[in-house]
This record gives structure tokens, C-alpha cells and sequence, in this order.
């Protein structure tokens, strides 16, 4: 037990660092549930309505995948959690994943460890402390989700497991970082590695929950919507997100039993003595110092497009003869299996939109951990400095967009079409480079104009996820949907191509950015 | 309490180095490389810099002392254009800073107190790449001082050292030909070889002609290389001069013995600290009441005698304690 030593401490010491954090996320993530079924509520006041509506989403693929098992969609608390559960999941496990990642590998980077631990503070101290602030938040976020759907006037046991799923898959999360955080050196690869887990339990639910549900098992996100609530609610599968946690967390401390300080299983090896040529100009550094995550995105939006790909075949069968989807995939113009196809680029391109506002940021963290200080203080002007990022963010964004085009192109073609499908869908998911470059542009402007404001940019892209998928089911105003740039890019392949939209996307993210690198000029530089 | 001054590592110095302190008029003043007139910075309600002045001659090693917290960095951020300040002139190398930022780096190197790397680029490629983008590196140089500072480049910045960073900032700065060295700490961390080391690299640039803007808490260092010195205080500069002439400012030491117990020097004006111990005199006095405080001590027979240069400690810490 003297490994745990001084876990308590710790405990209130994250505590102490995060509780805006935590507040905020804590709050945002219950909010959201609160809207969503407050919205199905003022929706649909006539149950016949919302049978209806059932029939129209429970053989939709596309819907299914993006949300999870059709289960009790007649009745208001099962398409609320139908609608809401997997992204408030996704939510939770990021907060509690960057939790961990951040107070175990990051301070121990940081060196901030080896100040603590050099006190009478055990070698597992610093994962318990964050691993109880993880399940402490979890906690608390599973109850106020519960309370808000019972405030919303849904059954309690079915409100219970949708709290308990959302904060049982956030503490898994917390579990998977805690493990990646010894294994790795830097919080960065620890985060990365924890949300490819995330990512990929995302896919695996949506193709398991499409076919037979098997691949769903295999996915924490599954586990959590395993617990069916507001559809006969079971509460195993919830024992069994626990169990995974400790095992996970037992993983963590068998780790960091046998690693110094400071180390990781992952060792980094020697480099080059001489930099290469094309390292020594900005636009060379920049692209360095994003290969690795660019390389993370591009393969998970492979796969992800994979994975969409290959259930695309069966989607004309889900439909069926059902001639009210029949005709509502028809207005958005194009075959059934296009539509499916065209929200896929969609969510496709909203996830690489990730990875250009997260490398958009680099620059802010560049300049606040000092590093963009000697840069500047050579030959490099800041436009130039910001505008060699910019560049490989937009450079990298129509690579991740072509990467996800590419998979969903492959296995579509493997499946279903053919050889000359996978131009088109590569085509149609390099068109929303525009959109996905907005956000990074977005990035860039808040970041120039007030650094401290600039990680407001993911609530920006948290906006464009709901105005894509939600809505049309919350029943958004439209001018809040157009918000989003993503809803002017013509969702190919079911619609047509027009230039028009796509040039007025452009033109505002070349604006933002613009903006940006003026305020960046004008300011003092933050150390 | 910081340790003494350690005077014989300034002794050590290579003969072909300039002397420090030495006479005002044996340094180049062809013209100044960096002029800073009433220079305001404030950051929220903080008045970082506070009408500060400093003048820095081309060709001159300058000591830039003070408290932490005194402005220094901030000046120095000022210097390279990446603060703006909010009031005064600030010009370097006939230039300013903040408009003219691209064309004056490349005329200048700057190194980092606290020095934070990209972990997974290995020192080479560092030093390389901020080299290049300073506008190119001396090859032989660069050999030299990865030799000297005895750096192993192939290793990934996330293994150095805090010391080992300081030397791939310090080995980039010093490989590049440049007129103008702005360093802000640049030996925090180093071993006292290497400390020793730096202070071989800075002579040899000032002999080279180069100008170095050294600030530094090390004062053995900044006694040893400087030839003028500023001191700053809350943002304001409260002394400049050469070591000599700052000297002056402050007292010298002296241990006596004499033939016959030393009195008459109780209530002199200028003289501080006496301790009368049998025949063993100790004070310290004014520079201006040196000569009668000799004089009286020649009265009482001198044996033997040991007078102390005041050491810039002193006179720094004169200068921070003072409120």
C-alpha cells in the first residue's frame, strides 16, 4: 500500500487544477442530454408521430451506425438516448481520457512528478489520484444526467442507465489512458493512442450494431448502450465497464511498477546528427512537427471509411421496401446506398475537421511552452512562422479527407461497386476540405486575436457535429444550422456539385485566417 | 546567502581576453548596437519596464544584472521584437526591433534562460535548423563547439538535461555569424567546465568584434567577461558604468594589524563594520574615505595589511537590498 501513499493529496491537488474543467464539461455533456430530450418532448406530443418516426430511423443504416441499436424508439426516453447516448459517450471519454492523460503523463513530462514524487508521495499515487478524479467526475456526471432526464419526466430506471452507461464508458476511458500514460513518454502519443481506442470503439458499435451486434461486444461504447435503457434496462453490462476500468488500471500499475521515472515501454531512439535540408525552412519544421498526428488521423480515417464502406452494400437491403425512406432519400437526390455514402463523407469529414483545428492549435501550444521564442528571434517573421502551420494544415487536411475518401472508396468498391467509385467518394470527401479548413481558420483567428480564448474553436466544431446530425431532429433554426460551414458543402456523392458554396467556404476560411496572422503581428508574443 | 565571488576563476582567463573593467577607452565605441531611451512596459496593471534606459556600445561585452523579476527577460523580449513596448525607443543595431524584426535577426543570436526544444528533434537537427533560419551556420564552428561543449547531437531533445539544452541554444547561437549575442541567462544549468567554457566562447567573440548583451545572475561571470555593466531595479536602470567605475560606488575591506591597537577610526565618517580585535583591525569603508582611512591606519603602525576590492556582489547586493 505504500505505493498509494499520498494519493489523497494528489486527489485534491488535480481537483484543485481542473475543477473548471471538469465543471464545464461536467455540464456541458448533461446539458446536451437535457436538450436532446427536452427537444424529442416538444417534437413529437403525438405517440403516433413518433411510431412513425421510428419506422424511419429504425432501418436506416446510416442512422444506426452514427447513433446505435433501434431499440424502443417508440417511446420518447428510448429515441432520446437512441439519439444522444453515443456522442454524450464519446464526450464523457474524451473528458476523462485528457483528465488522466493530462495529470499523469503530462506532469510527469512536464517534470512535475519527480517534484512531487520525491515528497511522501507513492509510485501509484499519481494514477489513483487521477483515476479517482476520473470516476469521482463520472459519478457526478452519471447522477445530473439522471436527474435531468427525470426532470425532463422519464422513467427513473431507464434515466439511471443512461447516466450510468454515459459515465461508465467515461470511466473506461479514464482506465485506457491511465495505461497509455505509462507506456508512452509524452501525453501527446498517450492522448492520441487513448482517443484511437475511442475512435475505433465508435466503429466497432456502429458496424456490430448495422450486422448481427457481435462487434458491438467488443466495444466499451456497445457496453455502455448495452444497458438498454428506457428498453427494459440491464445492469450487468455496466459491472462489466467497472471491471474492465480496474483491469485496465491494474495494467497501469503493473507499468509503472517496472519503469523509471520519466520513462515509458515506448523508449525514444537516437536521431540525425545534421538536419536535412528541407527541415531547416518553416514550412520543413512545421510539417515535422505534425507528421505524427497527421499520420494518426490519416490511418484512423482510413479505417473509419473502411468500415463505412463495407456496410454501405447492405444498406438497400435495411431499406427495403420502406417507401416513406424510399422517398425521403430521394429528396436528397441519388440512390439509397449514395445517401448512406454521403452521410458517411459527412461524418467522415467532421472527424478530420479534428485534426485540423487540433494541429491549428499546435501554435498556441508552440508559443506557450516557449518554443515558438527562438524561432522568432531568428530570420522568420510570424505570418511566415504562422503561415508555414497554416500551410501544412491545409496541405494535411485534403490528405485526411482523401485518406477517409479513399478507405470508404476501397471497401465500397470491394463490396458493392467498383474500381471507378473510389475517385468519386475520394472526390466528394476532398470537397469539404473548404469546410474542415474554416474551423483551422477559426482556430488561427481566435488564437491571434486572444490566445486564451482560442481552444473555444472545438466548441465551434461540437456545434458544426450537432447542426450536421441533429439538426434536422432537434429541429435547429436554420440560420443556426448554417452556421456550420459543413452544411454548404454539397454532400456528395447524392448531390450534385456546385463551385459556388464551396468558393464562398473557402473565401471565409481564407478570411478568418487572415485576421488571424494580422492579430498575431500586432500582439505581444506569451511566454 | 549566494557564494563568494570566485576570483580565481576570473584569473584564469586567457591573456588575449579583453580586461574587464578595464579602461573605458581601450573598448571600440564605434557606435552604439543597442540604445534604449525611457523604454515602458506594462503588462495588466505590473509595470514590467519603467522608463528604462540602457546603452549597450558595439563591440562591448555588457553585464546586464538585477533582481528576478527586475524586467531583464522583458527587456531583452523587447530587444528581439516580440513584446511590444508601450512607451520610449527602443533601437538595435540602427534598427527597430519590432518593426524591422526579420531584418535584425538575422544579425543576431539570441539564447534562452529556460530553453524548451521540439522532444522528438535531436540536437542537431536544433541547432541546424535555428541556425539556418537565422540565415546560415559556420560548419567549422558548429564542429567545434559540439566538440567543446562536449554535446551529442544525435540524441532527442526529450533526453537532455536542462544543461544540455542550454548547450544546443548556446551552440546555435555561438555558431552563427552575427553581430549581436542577446543572452538572458544562457549558462543556468551548465557545469562549472562548461561555465568556464562559455566564458572562453564569449571572449573570443568579443575579441572577433562581436557585441553580447549578457544577462546573468552568475557574477563571477559577468565580472569576468563584461566591461560595462547595467544594473536594474524594478524596471528602471539604478547603475551603468564599467566595474571600476562602479567600484567606486561602493567600499573596499580591510584587515590590518598594527603595532598598536588601532583607535581613532570610531564615528569616521564613511567607514562601516569596524571590529577592533587586539592589534586585528577589520572595516570597511567608502572608496571616497579610503585614502583617510589609510592614513590614520599608518599612524597605528602597520604590520600587515589585506585590502578587498569590493567584488560586484557586494555591490549588487547593495543594490537589490536597498529599498
Amino acid at each position: 500500500m505504500n505505493n498509494l501513499t499520498g494519493s489523497g493529496a494528489l486527489w485534491r491537488l488535480i481537483l484543485r487544477r481542473d475543477r473548471v474543467k471538469l465543471a464545464i464539461w461536467i455540464s456541458t455533456i448533461a446539458g446536451l442530454v437535457y436538450a436532446q430530450a427536452a427537444s424529442i418532448i416538444g417534437l413529437y406530443k403525438d405517440p403516433a408521430e413518433l411510431v412513425a418516426a421510428a419506422r424511419l430511423v429504425e432501418d436506416n443504416a446510416a442512422f444506426i451506425a452514427m447513433a446505435g441499436p433501434p431499440v424502443a424508439l417508440d417511446t420518447i426516453g428510448g429515441r432520446t438516448a437512441f439519439e444522444i447516448s453515443a456522442f454524450a459517450m464519446i464526450l464523457s471519454a474524451l473528458m476523462s481520457l485528457l483528465l488522466v492523460t493530462r495529470n499523469v503523463r503530462g506532469d510527469e513530462e512536464a517534470g512535475r512528478v519527480e517534484l512531487l514524487r520525491s515528497t511522501v508521495v507513492g509510485r501509484h499515487a499519481p494514477i489513483t489520484a487521477a483515476l479517482t478524479v476520473a470516476l469521482a467526475a463520472n459519478a457526478i456526471l452519471g447522477v445530473m444526467v439522471a436527474l435531468a432526464l427525470v426532470g425532463s419526466g422519464l422513467e427513473a430506471a431507464g434515466s439511471a442507465a443512461l447516466g450510468a452507461g454515459i459515465g461508465g464508458v467515461g470511466l473506461f476511458f479514464g482506465g485506457v489512458a491511465a495505461l497509455t500514460s505509462q507506456v508512452t513518454v509524452s501525453s501527446r502519443l498517450a492522448s492520441g493512442i487513448a482517443g484511437g481506442v475511442l475512435g475505433a470503439s465508435f466503429v466497432l458499435r456502429g458496424i456490430g450494431d448495422i450486422g448481427n451486434g457481435v462487434l458491438s461486444w467488443f466495444s466499451p461504447i456497445g457496453w455502455g448502450q448495452a444497458l438498454r435503457p428506457f428498453a427494459g434496462e440491464r445492469w450487468w453490462p455496466a459491472a462489466l465497464l467497472l471491471a474492465a476500468t480496474a483491469a485496465l488500471a491494474a495494467g497501469a500499475f503493473v507499468v509503472s511498477s517496472h519503469r523509471d521515472l520519466g520513462a515509458g515501454i515506448i523508449q525514444p531512439s537516437p536521431g540525425p546528427d545534421r538536419a536535412a535540408g528541407w527541415l531547416t525552412r518553416p514550412i520543413g519544421l512545421a510539417a515535422r512537427l505534425h507528421r505524427g498526428a497527421f499520420a494518426g488521423w490519416a490511418a484512423g480515417l482510413f479505417l473509419g471509411g473502411l468500415a463505412y464502406g463495407s456496410v454501405s452494400g447492405d444498406v438497400e437491403d435495411f431499406i427495403g421496401d420502406n417507401e416513406t425512406m424510399a422517398d425521403l432519400v430521394a429528396q436528397g437526390g441519388g440512390s439509397v446506398v449514395d445517401s448512406f455514402l454521403a452521410t458517411a463523407l459527412l461524418v467522415l469529414a467532421l472527424i478530420s475537421a479534428g485534426f485540423a483545428v487540433q494541429a491549428a492549435l499546435r501554435l498556441r501550444g508552440e508559443e506557450r511552452a516557449g518554443r515558438a521564442e527562438p524561432l522568432l528571434a531568428t530570420a522568420v517573421s510570424r505570418p511566415r512562422w504562422a503561415g508555414s502551420h497554416l500551410g501544412v494544415v491545409a496541405a494535411g487536411s485534403v490528405l485526411v479527407l482523401a485518406a477517409a475518401g479513399l478507405g470508404t472508396g476501397i471497401s465500397y468498391a470491394f463490396v458493392a461497386g467498383g474500381a471507378g467509385d473510389i475517385p468519386r467518394l475520394v472526390g466528394g470527401a476532398v470537397a469539404y476540405t473548404p469546410a474542415v479548413l474554416v474551423l483551422a481558420a477559426l482556430a488561427m483567428a481566435l488564437y491571434g486575436v486572444r490566445p486564451g480564448a482560442a481552444t473555444a474553436v472545438w466548441g465551434a466544431l461540437a456545434v458544426c457535429f450537432v447542426a450536421g446530425f441533429f439538426g434536422r431532429l432537434l429541429s435547429l433554426p436554420m440560420w443556426v444550422q448554417d452556421l456550420s460551414p459543413f452544411q454548404h458543402v454539397p454532400r456528395l456523392p447524392a448531390a450534385t456539385f456546385s463551385f459556388g458554396p464551396v468558393l464562398a467556404v473557402a473565401v471565409v476560411a481564407a478570411a478568418l485566417s487572415a485576421v488571424g496572422v494580422f492579430a498575431l503581428r500586432r500582439r505581444d508574443l506569451q511566454s | 546567502m549566494p557564494c563568494p565571488l570566485d576570483a580565481p576563476l576570473a584569473a584564469q582567463q586567457p591573456s588575449d581576453r579583453p580586461v574587464p573593467g578595464g579602461d573605458p577607452d581601450t573598448v571600440p565605441r564605434v557606435s552604439s548596437a543597442i540604445s534604449v531611451r525611457g523604454l515602458v512596459k506594462t503588462f495588466g496593471a505590473t509595470r514590467a519596464l519603467d522608463a528604462l534606459d540602457l546603452e549597450v556600445a558595439a563591440g562591448e561585452v555588457h553585464g546586464f544584472l538585477g533582481p528576478n523579476g527586475s524586467g531583464k527577460s522583458t527587456t531583452i523580449r523587447v530587444l528581439l521584437g516580440l513584446l511590444r513596448a508601450d512607451a520610449g525607443e527602443a533601437v538595435v543595431l540602427g534598427q527597430d526591433p519590432w518593426r524591422d524584426a526579420v531584418a535584425l535577426h538575422r544579425r543576431l543570436a539570441y539564447v534562452p534562460g529556460d530553453v524548451d526544444l521540439w522532444p522528438n528533434l535531436s540536437g542537431g537537427e536544433i541547432i541546424d535548423l535555428l541556425g539556418r533560419l537565422r540565415g546560415g551556420l559556420d560548419e567549422r564552428r558548429r564542429t567545434d563547439l559540439l566538440e567543446r561543449f562536449q554535446l551529442d547531437p544525435t540524441k532527442k531533445a526529450r533526453t537532455y538535461s536542462k544543461g544540455n539544452r542550454q548547450k544546443v541554444a548556446l551552440v546555435a547561437a555561438l555558431a552563427s555569424d552575427v553581430e549581436l549575442y542577446l543572452m538572458d541567462e544562457p549558462t543556468s544549468g551548465l557545469d562549472p567546465l562548461m561555465e568556464a567554457e562559455f566564458q572562453r566562447c564569449i571572449s573570443e567573440t568579443a575579441v572577433a568584434g562581436g557585441t553580447v548583451l549578457l544577462s546573468s545572475h552568475i557574477l563571477a561571470e559577468v565580472e569576468a567577461l563584461c566591461h560595462r555593466v547595467s544594473i536594474i531595479r524594478a524596471g528602471r536602470r539604478v547603475e551603468s558604468g564599467t566595474l571600476q567605475e562602479l567600484r567606486h560606488l561602493t567600499r573596499t575591506s580591510i584587515v590590518a594589524e598594527t603595532t598598536r591597537p588601532a583607535d581613532g577610526f570610531t564615528g569616521l565618517a564613511g567607514v562601516h563594520d569596524l571590529a577592533v580585535d587586539g592589534r586585528t583591525v577589520r572595516f570597511d569603508v567608502d572608496s571616497a574615505q579610503l585614502g583617510e582611512a589609510l592614513r590614520r591606519l599608518g599612524e597605528c603602525g602597520i604590520e600587515s595589511l589585506t585590502s578587498n576590492p569590493p567584488t560586484l556582489e557586494e555591490l549588487f547586493l547593495r543594490q537589490y537590498g536597498e529599498p
